[in-house]
């Protein structure tokens, strides 16, 4: 379409590149992907086996071994709650911060994501000692609170964004047609904004899922994630290879084949809606 | 404009059985103090969240606190920074973070601009390697840290050791001879994705009639690469710098499923010395101290993310 019809060549030659690069990219996961499949000896061939047949046992020995649909169940709960959560608290904020600006505004917003470069290990040990303190070591409920707070600035800040793009006018009409501030969030702001907020929630939920250091070290075996169960692996045993292909996948492909499926709005929140 | 509201809200309270609000007809001071009571539970929890743990952080600085000696906590000044800095591992430490942050940004900046502009045009299949693209972003650090280990970099049987024999090369054993290279590689593999969607996104906003124009007058591709794109892409470049700035002061799973650090501070970043006095050493007192010289840095890197900021909040 752009380049000039007549150099065909350049433009295969240009999708063969954007091939090789898109599948190199992809190749370790592909490739820990195919490991899961094998058995142990098939895994370690040198040459690598690239037909073989396919196995589902490792699946089912991780399960055996480390009861992974209870980390599975943390994973999810943690996620969800924290998303659900952050949304509460920070969807109220970002509305109140778009739409009844003043001269402080911008320094909260900086303030919030300011909060957010304060380097975790920072305060590590008194979080630790916090939370042994109030019983939350090794809770759901701990993690739950600390991935909520970790990423509340930036929910803050994606939603405010999204909210910024909502036309004044639209909110004045709906209150000078008599919408109470419940209506007016009901029936305007929530159809308008559904994609901010759910992109927000997305994101959220990707960050919360993949978070390793809290879950590393405030939980253990009650109340670990997916991401401190993988974590624990990296000890010799991870010469069983196939074994930690297979519970590398099932721990990282729900997430994974998630955001196949909303990677644009993801990324694009992200950006606080400074690229478009 | 508020008159008019207050009169329609009042009426609307009575017509319903939910009243919109709690007294309606107070809605002139309640505009005032409604924004900030939707504030407030993001406000004080952040609030907190920052300054209970800051203020015993600070205060675990200034005493002597090992988990392996009980007893009273005597206050030491500052003894614990002295012994941080002083550490062995501490220059070391603040140049791997630097090192780890500086290549990764450059890595993914570069590469992911040649890549957005490699697939921007359309080609048979284009969604597809999108897809292919994208995917390394959404694998958590502890497996993308594993999968490297093993099945790429491993010196016997990882698929880099089979291609060099396979070459005649001799196999390096990365994460042991180049411990800080092998985990730029996994974490500059893991933000590429995020990088080029950016640009990919920015790259679609172009001026489409400015190019056909460029075109037009005989402009060639890497001139228009040079005057049209590149330019474009630059504010993105700067959000990409910025969030790659906030996520990757801090990284810690790579380093602690890898390497654990080393070979000796090899591979230590603040985060993970931070990490190993205190959980490895049950040093409170000078973990403690750690923390707050990486808030410190952190504050010292906000000052730029926040001018870059500022400017993309004025547009």
């Amino acid at each position: 379409m752009h380049t000039p019809r007549k150099y065909p060549a350049a433009q295969v030659l240009r999708a063969l590149v954007s091939w090789l690069t898109g599948l190199l990219v992809f190749f370790p996961i592909l490739w820990t992907g195919m490991t899961a499949f094998k058995t142990e000896l098939q895994a370690i061939a040198t040459p690598a086996l690239l037909v073989w047949t396919p196995t589902l046992d490792n699946f089912a020995e991780v399960q055996r071994r480390t009861d992974y649909l209870l980390y599975a169940e943390n994973s999810l709960i943690t996620s969800v709650g924290s998303t659900l959560i952050g949304l509460l608290l920070a969807a109220p904020a970002a509305y109140s911060m778009a739409f009844f600006q003043n001269a402080r505004t911008k320094d909260l917003l900086v303030w919030m994501l300011s909060t957010k470069m304060l380097p975790a290990v920072g305060v590590l040990v008194p979080i630790y000692v916090l939370y042994q303190t109030f019983g939350l070591l090794d809770t759901r409920l701990g993690l739950t609170i600390i991935f909520t707070l970790s990423n509340l600035p930036i929910m803050v800040w994606m939603l405010y964004s999204y909210f910024k793009e909502i036309p004044r006018e639209i909110l004045e009409a709906a209150r000078m047609d008599g919408a109470g501030l419940y209506q007016e969030f009901r029936h305007v702001l929530l159809p308008l904004g559904v994609g901010g907020l759910a992109s927000t929630a997305l994101l959220c939920l990707v960050l919360s899922w993949n978070e390793a250091f809290w879950s590393l070290n405030l939980s253990a075996a009650r109340a670990g994630t997916l991401a401190s169960l993988i974590a624990s692996f990296s000890s010799p045993e991870g010469l069983f290879w196939s074994k930690l292909s297979a519970a590398s996948m099932m721990a990282a492909a729900p997430i994974i084949v998630f955001g196949w499926f909303c990677q644009k709005q993801l990324v694009q929140g992200l950006t606080f809606g400074a690229v478009k | 404009m508020a008159l008019p509201a207050t009169v329609n809200d009042a009426t609307a309270g009575a017509a319903h059985a939910t009243p919109p609000a709690p007294g309606a007809a107070a809605r002139r001071p309640a505009s005032r103090l409604l924004p900030r009571l939707l504030l407030a539970p993001a406000v004080t929890s952040l609030l907190l969240w920052m300054i209970v743990p800051l203020a015993m952080t600070i205060y675990f600085s200034l005493v002597r606190y090992n988990l392996m000696q009980p007893g009273a906590h005597p206050f030491i000044g500052l003894r614990n920074f002295e012994f941080f800095v002083t550490d062995g591992a501490f220059v070391p430490a603040v140049m791997n973070t630097l090192m780890l942050l500086g290549s990764v940004i450059a890595i993914t900046v570069v590469a992911g601009i040649g890549l957005a502009l490699l697939i921007n045009d359309p080609f048979p299949g284009q969604a597809v390697v999108r897809i292919l693209l994208i995917s390394p972003f959404f694998v958590m650090p502890s497996v993308n840290a594993l999968m490297w280990k093993n099945m790429m970099m491993h010196p016997i049987y990882g698929v880099l050791a089979q291609l060099m024999r396979a070459v005649g090369l001799t196999p390096i054993d990365w994460l042991a001879s180049y411990p800080l290279l092998a985990i730029t590689l996994m974490i500059a593999w893991q933000w590429l994705p995020f990088a080029c969607l950016i640009f990919i996104t920015a790259l679609q906003s172009m001026d489409r009639e400015q190019l056909e124009a460029a075109r037009m007058d005989g402009a060639t591709y890497l001139q228009q690469v040079r005057y049209l794109y590149l330019p474009h892409l630059a504010r993105p470049a700067a959000v990409v710098i910025m969030i790659e700035m906030i996520f990757l002061m801090s990284v810690f799973a790579e380093i602690f499923t890898t390497t654990g650090g080393g070979p000796g501070y090899a591979s230590t970043n603040v985060a993970f010395l931070i990490f190993s006095q205190a959980l490895l050493n049950f040093d409170v007192g000078v973990a403690s101290a750690g923390g707050l010289f990486a808030v410190l840095l952190a504050n010292i890197a906000a000052v730029f993310l926040i001018r870059m900021i500022g400017k993309n909040l004025e547009s």
